[in-house]
């Protein structure tokens, strides 16, 4: 399926969000995510089916004022 | 003791953590500073979430609570997915909410500051809101369920100090109940002595640690002057007078003939 992650178009074979951040080797558990707009909780990320075309936000902490 | 929301803290100074020369560098300023709330934000990270990962270990090592932003938000949508990300991240109610309405100036965008504060503050945040020095705006924030203000003092980034000090003084006399902390345009340690001695209750400041040849001595400075600006707010200054007032007694002054 194609995807929109973080911005840029990805042909990935995930079929839930877990997947899709295993896939692109995001580890640890610091990262929060969203779905078309929705936060998606990190417990929900497995049993979280994702649709062609779905807009993931994947973020990280970073330094900020 | 300053008590924001549910935490109190000793020091009036909430601390950055964006510019630093490197990640040793921010460590020793938070440490000199003596600053037990820093600020940081969310990203998208390209490489598997490492670096963020590692500045966040980084900040949990020092021991301090944070503070996250949803910085270059430009709409109450954004504000309110990017606080709720951060709650996620962070396991955090807390959130320094911004919403920009301004490019040259970052000047935020009121309205919709108001509208997200509402949204967050009903879902159970703690929102700090970045604002400007508008009455109206602040009472609004209040009522949307704010119990912190932080008005700004001049631009983010631009370190010229209080450029309305009569403004961020009214903003003071208005809600003497409320915790106000200055946020943004802060240069120098003399301008948060200045705003401390306006009795605002803290100091939220960033590049002008991070950019100082030598941040954590800054840090260190920045921290000592609001320590002496908010003593001297408690210590009752004197008013400015447009005639001279003799300080030594004329009584029993000699008479030379």
């Amino acid at each position: 399926m194609t995807f929109i992650v973080n911005g840029d178009e990805q042909d990935l074979p995930a079929s839930t969000l877990a997947e899709l951040l295993e896939l692109l080797d995001y580890q640890g558990n610091w990262l929060a995510t969203a779905v078309n707009g929705e936060l998606v909780h990190r417990d929900d990320r497995a049993g979280f089916t994702l649709d062609h075309q779905d807009r993931i936000e994947i973020l990280t902490p970073m330094q900020g004022g | 003791m300053l008590k924001l929301y549910d935490c109190e803290v000793k020091s009036r100074l909430l601390l950055g953590t964006a510019g630093y020369p490197s990640p040793a560098a921010l460590a020793e300023a938070v440490r000199r500073s003596k600053s037990e709330i820093v600020t940081v934000s969310l990203r998208r990270e390209t490489a598997g979430g490492k670096p963020g990962g590692a500045f966040f270990e980084l900040i949990r090592d020092l021991g301090v609570r944070v503070l996250p932003n949803t910085a270059g938000c430009h709409s109450v949508k954004e504000a309110v997915l990017t606080a709720k990300m951060a709650r996620d991240l962070f396991s955090t109610n807390w959130i320094k909410l911004e919403v920009i309405g301004h490019h040259d100036t970052l000047q935020p965008e009121v309205f919709g500051l108001v509208e997200a504060a509402r949204i967050l503050c009903d879902d159970g945040f703690d929102v700090f809101p970045y604002t400007t020095d508008d009455l109206v705006v602040g009472e609004r924030l209040l009522d949307a369920g704010c119990r912190v203000l932080m008005p700004w003092c001049a631009p983010i980034g631009s370190a010229t100090g209080p450029v309305n000090p009569a403004g961020l003084k009214a903003f003071r006399a208005s809600f003497p109940e409320v915790p106000l902390i200055v946020d943004a345009g802060i240069g120098r340690p003399a301008h948060a002595a200045s705003v401390m001695e306006f009795g605002f209750d803290a100091v939220l400041l960033n590049t002008a640690v991070a950019g100082a040849g030598d941040p954590a001595a800054m840090a260190e400075a920045f921290a000592l002057a609001i320590n002496a600006g908010h003593m001297a707010y408690g210590a009752v200054p004197l008013e400015p007078r447009d005639m001279a007032v003799p300080s030594t007694p004329v009584i029993g002054k000699a008479v030379f003939t």
